[in-house]
């Protein structure tokens, strides 16, 4: 193993999954390809929303390869650091929509 | 803008034009003396990355001895391509002829009139125009009335800014329309950022107002049988989406932004050479590109390589398998028939094309040619 948890050569070889567990890389690359195509949503659509949740999720993987794709599909700078925001505010907001429940405990236990 | 060799021709032409457009690097590799304006030194970073180690791609003929297709033997020329010359009014950052204000190689008339000798007697029936910009050739128009007197379908690729670069080109639309010429036109995005990123400062604005001109003489408008198509190619270090989708959304920005219509969007993938490539390797993007590339290869656009159906004359009256090939300097390789002045059919039909790495350039994704995606 090397001396980083994170190789950015390793996203090339993502592929390889399939040499400890076959089937099931294969069904996962099946159905990853098929998400990200052109239905509902347009395969550009889906690279936008693939950037926000990789920042979501702090993927630097995704990151790499969603700042390529959705740049590559035409989209901003503005809309993809955008996009970005939306993803640290739901972020955010998750944190701060916790505040509730710490002032419904506290007006619990309070007199 | 004033050019700094003394071009005679271009004093002529482009000096005192306030509205050309230019990017920010003004000038040719060429002019500048960079190693990569010798074609030896760009076919030798093909072979061998920058770096003169480690560095190394599945040489490109393996790829096709791997599927059946080496040799690469035409299907038969359909397409006569002519390069009229290097001089160009923009200087764009990704440009594979190296043009510019400042080159000055320009057909003459003499090999002009070689070429009507072979088209007036050839079943080939399309003629591609391109440069540099085409138009500043002198005899450019001359030319263009001669072939279509052989009654052949003409493709120029014109710049749109240069429509504008003088009062003496602002009729060029008209006399396009007059011909029935096809026209070609960059417009790598249908923002203003990306577009003179690329092609220089000010271009957008400028293409946009061109294009009116053409829509105005019916070039691109539903009916008129005036065909304007335009080229997306990337401002980046990276592969073009699908053509079919960008299509869309430039019919649909362009027509909402600025009441603009076109015909078809040929979405073209940048060659690993000439200033694009410098561009790389300044970047420090050329391997990993060279990598996409080869990752990307797809037997299917191997099929159908324009170089299979083309022949690319250069300034000079050199016969080559495509543009690109004709900037590396690589000739047809025909015993005989390697310039105009000698050009045979037969014996072009029956080459063997000559290959390089930069050919992976045709063969990623859903293919490249000067007509778009090839699957």
């Amino acid at each position: 193993m090397s001396s980083n948890y994170y190789e950015a050569a390793d996203l090339k070889k993502f592929g390889s999954i399939g040499e400890f567990q076959k089937p099931m890389a294969d069904k996962f690359f099946d159905w990853y390809g098929e998400v990200f195509k052109d239905s509902a949503l347009t395969a550009k659509e889906k690279s936008l929303i693939a950037l926000a949740v990789s920042h979501a999720v702090q993927c630097p993987y995704c990151i790499d390869a969603y700042s390529s794709d959705a740049y590559e599909k035409g989209y901003s700078e503005a809309q993809m650091m955008e996009a970005v925001h939306v993803a640290a505010a739901i972020r955010g907001g998750a944190s701060m929509v916790h505040g509730v429940q710490m002032m419904n405990k506290v007006k619990e236990i309070q007199m | 803008m004033k050019s700094e060799n003394n071009n005679l021709v271009l004093n002529t032409d482009l000096a005192d034009q306030p509205k050309i457009a230019v990017s920010e690097r003004i000038k040719s590799l060429q002019a500048r003396h960079h190693f990569l304006s010798d074609a030896n030194h760009q076919l030798e970073i093909l072979a061998h990355g920058n770096t003169g180690n480690e560095f190394s791609l599945i040489p490109f003929q393996q790829q096709l001895e791997n599927i059946g297709l080496y040799p690469l033997k035409p299907t038969g020329v359909e397409i006569f391509q002519v390069n009229l010359g290097k001089m160009c009014n923009q200087v764009c950052k990704h440009c594979h002829v190296d043009a510019g204000p400042d080159r000055k190689e320009i057909m003459t008339r003499e090999t002009m009139q070689q070429c009507l000798d072979v088209l007036k007697n050839s079943p080939i029936k399309t003629v591609d125009l391109t440069g540099g910009a085409p138009e500043l050739n002198p005899n450019f128009r001359w030319f263009v009335d001669e072939i279509k007197k052989l009654d052949k379908h003409v493709i120029v690729r014109c710049n749109l800014t240069i429509i504008l670069a003088n009062a003496r080109f602002n009729d060029l639309p008209a006399y396009y329309k007059q011909h029935g010429i096809e026209i070609v036109s960059s417009l790598p995005f249908y923002t203003a950022d990306r577009t003179d990123r690329q092609r220089g400062n000010g271009v957008f604005e400028q293409s946009i107002h061109a294009l009116k001109l053409l829509n105005e003489e019916g070039y691109g408008i539903d009916g008129s049988g005036l065909i304007l198509n335009l080229v997306y190619n990337p401002a980046g270090a990276f592969l073009p989406p699908s053509q079919q989708a960008l299509e869309a959304e430039f019919k649909a920005e362009l027509f909402k932004n600025h009441g603009i219509s076109f015909n078809q969007l040929f979405a073209i993938t940048n060659m690993p050479i000439s200033r694009y490539l410098d561009y790389l390797l300044e970047s420090g993007n050329y391997e990993k590109y060279m990598e996409k590339l080869t990752a990307a290869f797809n037997p299917a656009a191997a099929y159908g390589v324009m170089c299979r159906n083309t022949i690319s004359v250069s300034w000079d009256g050199y016969l080559h398998d495509c543009d690109f090939n004709q900037m590396l300097e690589m000739k047809v390789s025909c015993a005989d028939s390697t310039h105009i002045s000698t050009f045979q059919l037969d014996e072009l039909n029956n080459r063997e094309i000559v290959l390089n790495q930069h050919c992976y350039g045709c063969t990623a994704g859903s293919g490249s040619s000067c007509g778009g995606t090839v699957t």
